[in-house]
């Protein structure tokens, strides 16, 4: 690796770390387990208000509020799972960054997929019709060349 | 060379099918890029959650979703902190003069008195008004941001609900079309 793209790996570890810095939200939950799995749900479970952050980035009072019912319902013994279906049951699948799988969204889900077989198709219908396009004469091109 | 020579369909239908469709779907997605702000609460056509909150008039008092229950209200969440509450207060108290739907209101993660100075001051457009402190029965509700007004019909289930200042629109084509239909029906 060149020393310009190792300093600015460096940078950019370093970067990592200032963001954590003034962490917003203080809250330990007593079991380490509880406080990873707390992270996480706080970090995909989006702010109402400001729509584009998380619960756990976002300064307002609601963000706050939503975070406390985070930690009490992980306290009480509740699944992530639950979690997220209470918060969606009252705020919509759109509280949620990673939307559940629903027979609403399948199409969404399903797109990458058929657009990438659709792709497929197209090119081994083209590469097909221009393998017809080379000459029959399976000759190697020297014997061309000589007449 | 018969492979490649145009054909009809592959060469000009398809394409053009395929840009209309894309033209249609563009088209949809400006019409509608208005309402693209507005997010759809899960909990219409659901029942009205349950809350158990105090009264913030009547000292001693305690309001629940189910006593509403039996004819059409308005809940009408705000707070003293809200500006745009302040801006839709002269249609809330037109809304109560007018005699059509009672007003319930819920006063969001405010201080009673601010809040009960506030009515004293700018009139009470509400039959009740419960003290939502802690902020946990407007996140039963859906709530994030103040003004939102939820429109429940007598079986208890929330028919309507408008997001930001109710102004007189939404009054004369949301709310009035809503509760004078379903009484008629009734009867």
């Amino acid at each position: 690796m060149s020393h310009p793209l190792r300093a600015l790996l460096l940078a950019a570890v370093l970067m990592l770390g200032a963001g954590s810095v003034r962490a917003l939200d203080t809250t330990v939950l007593p079991d380490p387990k509880l406080q990873a799995r707390y992270q996480v749900l706080t970090h995909e479970l989006r702010c109402m208000q400001c729509q584009n952050e998380s619960i756990a980035d976002s300064p307002v009072d609601l963000a706050a509020d939503l975070r406390n019912q985070v930690r009490e319902q992980l306290l009480a013994g509740k699944s992530d799972d639950e979690v997220r279906a209470w918060m969606a049951a009252r705020y919509g699948d759109f509280i949620l960054f990673r939307p559940r799988y629903s027979w609403r969204n399948a199409w969404l889900w399903g797109a990458p997929a058929a657009l990438l077989l659709l792709g497929a198709i197209v090119s081994w219908r083209i590469v097909r019709a221009r393998t017809r396009l080379l000459p029959d004469d399976q000759e190697p091109l020297e014997e061309d060349l000589r007449s | 060379m018969d492979a490649l020579r145009p054909r009809l369909l592959t060469r000009f239908l398809l394409p053009l099918g395929l840009f209309a469709l894309l033209a249609v779907v563009l088209t949809i997605g400006i019409f509608r890029s208005k309402d693209k702000g507005i997010i759809v609460s899960p909990l219409l056509g659901k029942p009205a959650p349950q809350f158990a909150l105090p009264d913030l008039l009547v000292p001693g008092r305690t309001v629940r979703t189910e006593e509403l229950k039996g004819r059409w209200y308005l809940l009408n969440v705000w707070g003293t902190w809200c500006g745009e509450c302040r801006a839709e207060h002269d249609m809330l108290l037109r809304a109560r003069a007018s005699g059509l739907v009672p007003l319930i209101g819920m006063d969001w993660k405010d201080d009673d008195q601010q809040a009960q100075a506030w009515l004293r001051q700018l009139g009470n457009p509400y039959e009740t008004v419960v003290a939502d402190r802690s902020g946990r029965a407007a996140i039963d509700w859906g709530v994030y941001g103040a003004p939102e007004t939820f429109l429940v019909n007598p079986q208890g289930v929330i028919v309507y609900k408008h997001i930001g200042a109710l102004d007189e629109q939404t009054w004369t084509r949301e709310i009035v079309p809503r509760v004078t239909s379903g009484a008629a029906s009734k009867s």
